[in-house]
């Protein structure tokens, strides 16, 4: 093996940090300043994410954080395939919530295309992105807990996600992938037994919870561990772009459910939990909070579920039921015209953002009238939130930033694209 | 304010240099010249009415035309109006253009990004480098000139 040139350590990003600006000034300084690379492949980077650190000792001096180890493209493809075929492809986004993926996906579609899902789809959706709101906070807080030494925390609060887990295989047929929703309505209807599960797990899930937080905010480790490190003020959030729970951990009270409703959002009773101290700790605290509010909604969504369609009737929009395409030429012919040319939504640009796990998933797509976009730009609130990682880390230890990763909660699977 | 009396005022303002205001599915889009970008955006962040603080996403659109072949596209939301408003700035001929991000600090990513799929640069951008691409890379990958299949030999695997 050769010995890496000097050349092949990307001395770009190197200049990058050493001109980065710093004020900070360490008490005990060493004299010798020292530059650690983290990551890609780090368990506490969340994925991989590499973050260029300049330490004094072992205080943090300056920090580049250097994304793309995921770059998949996806933007590029989207150009590439007819709407109905990208929708596996927002899986692959926020891989822990990939039905609120799916979800603010197909509205953006469908306000493009100028249509709107029966009103129970929409209902099944927001179920859906709720239970993947717990889902996503279950693994945040878990893993939180455990990149300060908790390691309990996630086995109890990965055993909740697995009952959602669970609860999407009986919805939609998988686990993890869900692919769920389709250009103006859903994949398949809700059985009342699967709603009765949902209703079995939100029942249980806040004692669940409170077991959960009794572990930790009563843990004298956690707390100093979090209180106080990473903080960021509510200007500064805002001009950093944050979005979503690290948002709202600097007092914004800013979420998209209630700024712009999508859905039936504005028919829904609950509080957005706004923390005003702007570190890990409070950013904990919102996210904990947004499950309990979670809960609230689906019990209300369970209670007004309304019958009927989960599909549009628009044959030049919307893919036709299989069972019709077999025995009906109007149908077949309809279902050949979509899945070959697309659904050909007029010519214009719209921007859809939904207020997802991580922050404002936003898609802005431009269409020529043709079968599949002309452009589909992501806007991914990991990445957006990853960019004040810089200012978060300044003055804290190396053992800190890894809390403060944990706070922010990345999915490099968004962040990358 | 309503998006009628922001869009007024920004006329008033910006008389010469609005070129067009369309609405598509409740949303405004104001295009604008690409010499007043800065001025026209530090306007709509300062203004104590308008306050469009959150710069949620910029990016470009390669429309594979000779003349016009780049826009700049800016969303930006006010919270306390509640309105989002989407800036788009034609390039013409020209492949580069003032960076905002001494206005909205989260631009300088968004810029990165930009710069990257589409070799757009920013003036006074304080560290234009690739996002996600490596920086050896020579291309542009989001231009319409760049195979969907990538270009053989564009990335180079590491040494054995």
């Amino acid at each position: 093996m050769e010995r890496l040139k000097k050349e092949d350590a990307h001395p770009k990003i190197l200049q990058a940090l050493l001109d980065a600006e710093t004020e900070v000034i360490s008490d005990d300084v060493l004299d010798n300043e020292m530059i650690l690379n983290m990551g890609p492949q780090h368990p506490a980077t969340h994925g991989v994410l590499r973050l260029l650190l300049r330490l004094d000792g072992e205080t943090v001096i300056a920090c580049v954080p250097e994304l793309g180890y995921l770059h998949r493209g996806y933007e590029k493809m989207a150009e590439n395939m007819n709407y109905l075929d990208y929708i596996p492809h927002t899986d692959r986004l926020d891989y822990l919530s990939p039905p609120a993926n799916n979800v603010a996906y197909a509205l953006a579609v469908e306000k493009l295309a100028g249509i709107e899902a029966p009103p129970r789809a929409q209902y099944i959706r927001m179920m859906m992105c709720e239970l993947s709101r717990i889902a996503s906070h279950m693994v945040a807080i878990g893993a939180l807990a455990m990149d300060v030494g908790a390691l309990t925390v996630f086995l109890w609060t990965l055993r909740e996600r697995e009952k959602i887990l669970d609860l999407y295989d009986h919805i939609c047929g998988a686990r993890f992938t869900t692919s769920y929703t389709r250009i103006g309505g859903l994949a398949q209807d809700v059985e009342e037994k699967t709603l009765k599960e949902v209703r079995d797990f939100v029942s249980q899930y806040d004692e669940k919870l409170d077991e959960i937080e009794r572990l930790l905010n009563g843990n004298r480790i956690f707390l100093e561990r979090l209180e106080g490190v990473g903080v960021i003020s509510y200007d500064q959030a805002i001009d950093w772009g944050l979005t979503g729970p690290s948002l709202r951990g600097s007092g914004v009270n800013f979420d998209l459910r209630k700024a712009t409703p999508y859905m039936f959002y504005s028919e829904m009773d609950f509080n957005v939990p706004v923390y005003k101290e702007g570190d890990s700790l409070a950013r904990y605290f919102v996210r904990a909070d947004e499950t309990r509010e979670s809960v609230k909604i689906i019990h209300q969504i369970l209670d007004k579920m309304p019958r009927g369609e989960v599909m549009l009737n628009a044959p030049k929009k919307v893919l036709p039921r299989k069972v019709e395409i077999y025995s009906r030429m109007e149908e077949l012919i309809h279902d050949f015209m979509l899945v070959n040319y697309g659904i050909n939504p007029p010519e214009g640009q719209i921007y859809f953002a939904a207020e997802n796990p991580k922050g404002e998933l936003g898609f802005y797509i431009v269409s020529k009238g043709e079968g599949h976009p002309w452009k589909l730009k992501i806007r991914s609130p990991s990445m957006v939130n990853l960019q004040s990682l810089p200012v978060l880390v300044k003055g804290h230890m190396v053992s800190d930033v890894v809390a403060i990763i944990g706070s922010l909660d990345p999915v490099m699977g968004e962040a990358d694209k | 304010m309503t998006m009628e009396k922001i869009i007024n005022k920004l006329k008033e303002k910006f008389a010469g240099s609005i070129l067009d205001v369309t609405e598509f599915r409740g949303e405004t889009t104001v295009k604008v010249k690409p010499e007043i970008i800065v001025e026209f955006s530090s306007f709509l962040k300062y203004d104590s009415e308008l306050k469009f603080e959150l710069l949620e996403d910029l990016t470009a659109i390669d429309w594979a035309e000779r003349k016009n072949r780049f826009s700049v596209i800016y969303h930006i939301f006010s919270i306390p109006n509640s309105l989002r408003i989407r800036i788009e700035v034609p390039l013409g001929t020209a492949d580069n253009l003032d960076s905002v991000s001494g206005i909205w600090k989260t631009a300088n990513w968004h810029e990165r990004e930009t710069y990257d799929m589409y070799g757009i640069t920013f003036n006074n951008h304080p560290d234009l480098r690739r996002m996600y691409m490596p920086e050896e890379f020579e291309y542009h990958p989001l231009r319409k000139d760049f195979p969907l299949m990538g270009i053989p030999g564009s990335l180079p695997l590491p040494k054995k």
